[in-house]
């Protein structure tokens, strides 16, 4: 697979520090939910940085795909993403990648989510919603704080938000990390369950689904480093 | 392709470049990556093998296995997600000293390392003997975190992280290559960091 140069169509702020970058590509592969890019930037001097970032967008959507990327603080490209791209500016991507954390249409299917984890999870919610609207799936979705919300205008019923610091006014829903109490009232009794976020939270949700009933073989999980 | 604005801001520090494979960056943390949860294990019941192409199959215990000549390895990790961790030291005993308590099959080829957690992943023979291979139990000063595969974990720095099953319990020799789990999902077979070999057609 080779690398090939795509072209910025839109961007969207979903939070004040996470964007949705549309992407043109010259030679568009259909993607299966739960896929990444690569993606590189190359210095005047041939320096290059390269990092990976999962696919929100349903393969539906023919010819461009939309990746959401978290500006880490320290990182390297992904301030560099939401300081400096703009719309028609092109970027080096090659993908997509993964055999693994992928979604085959099958139902039941549980997502659990923590920060910017939600982002392969919507490229199956989406995909859903487009394809498979017979598909059984609940989505548990940790966040900090009412601002942290990626897709908030596309969360429906099958979201179960949780927030950690600070919740919305009125709101009575869950709070507080993910529990075995909120695990035990989503989890099917089959089906997999994909699992993605910061290590810590994929370490507490793995372990609560396991509790839950789910095998090893049920769970896959992406988890992100301290890199970006 | 020259990215507009772009000029990089996290190089590898002074004299570190040349420590980099092509396109990994240096990373100060150890970053966990696991396909699934950690399995708790504990080192009571814990227990490596070395079995397949050999004459007698061999075991040891967490005990046994600690009274073997300790072995340390200093210098660098890659891993195919594109980091690298300059600098780094893990503990516990070479591949060569449990090697050397079997007899090996002449007809031996590769190795599968076969995990804890049903993980697995191939490598060829040659590449997990002559000081290039571990069972490892420490890293750094303390005993190896459940996270980054303690109890124990396979250690073969020279090819990409993938490689160093973490919770390993075993080695089977074998007379072909067979592919491990990443492999069977698209990783390459070798996995040689100064060559990108990444994915399967690198």
């Amino acid at each position: 697979m080779t690398w090939q140069t795509a072209t910025v169509t839109s961007i969207r702020a979903e939070t004040p520090r996470a964007k949705s970058f549309r992407l043109r590509l010259p030679e568009w592969r259909p993607h299966q939910p739960g896929q990444y890019y690569s993606l590189r930037l190359t210095a005047p001097d041939g320096y290059q940085a390269v990092r990976s970032y999962s696919i929100a967008s349903s393969p539906l959507e023919v010819g461009e795909i939309e990746l959401t990327v978290d500006c880490l603080t320290d990182g390297e490209v992904s301030p560099f993403l939401h300081d400096v791209v703009e719309v028609g500016d092109e970027l080096d991507v090659r993908g997509p990648l993964t055999e693994y954390f992928i979604w085959h249409g099958d139902s039941p299917l549980l997502l659990l989510g923590g920060g910017s984890g939600a982002v392969p999870l919507m490229c199956m919610l989406r995909h859903r919603r487009l394809a498979l609207p017979e598909v059984d799936v609940r989505f548990v979705y940790s966040v900090r704080s009412p601002e942290d919300v990626f897709y908030r205008d596309e969360l429906g019923e099958e979201t179960a938000l949780t927030y950690t610091r600070r919740m919305p006014e009125g709101w009575t829903g869950a709070v507080g990390r993910i529990d075995a109490e909120l695990v035990q009232r989503v989890a099917w009794p089959a089906g997999m369950a994909f699992v993605c976020g910061p290590n810590g939270f994929v370490e507490a949700a793995a372990g609560l689904l396991m509790d839950a009933g789910y095998g090893p073989a049920r769970i896959r999980t992406e988890r992100f480093g301290p890199s970006g | 392709m020259t990215t507009r604005g772009f000029f990089g801001r996290r190089r590898a520090p002074e004299g570190m470049a040349g420590r980099l494979p092509p396109g990994q960056y240096y990373e100060e943390g150890f970053p966990v990556l696991t396909a699934g949860p950690t399995p708790k294990l504990a080192t009571d019941g814990w227990t490596f093998t070395v079995e397949g192409l050999v004459a007698e199959p061999r075991t040891w215990t967490w005990e046994e296995a600690h009274a073997l000549t300790p072995s340390r390895f200093e210098g660098d990790i890659h891993c195919v997600t594109r980091w690298s961790k300059l600098g780094t030291s893990f503990g516990g005993v070479s591949i060569d000293t449990l090697l050397e308590a079997v007899e090996i099959d002449p007809a031996a080829t590769h190795v599968l390392a076969y995990c804890y957690d049903g993980y697995s992943t191939n490598l060829p023979l040659a590449d997990v003997r002559n000081g290039q291979a571990w069972v490892a139990w420490e890293f750094e000063d303390g005993p190896l975190p459940a996270e980054h595969g303690g109890p124990a974990r396979l250690l073969v720095p020279h090819l990409y992280f993938w490689k160093s099953a973490k919770w390993v319990k075993g080695l089977r020799l074998l007379d072909h290559d067979e592919p491990g789990f990443w492999e069977r999902y698209g990783y390459h077979d070798y996995g040689d960091p100064w060559k990108e070999q990444r994915f399967q057609g690198d």
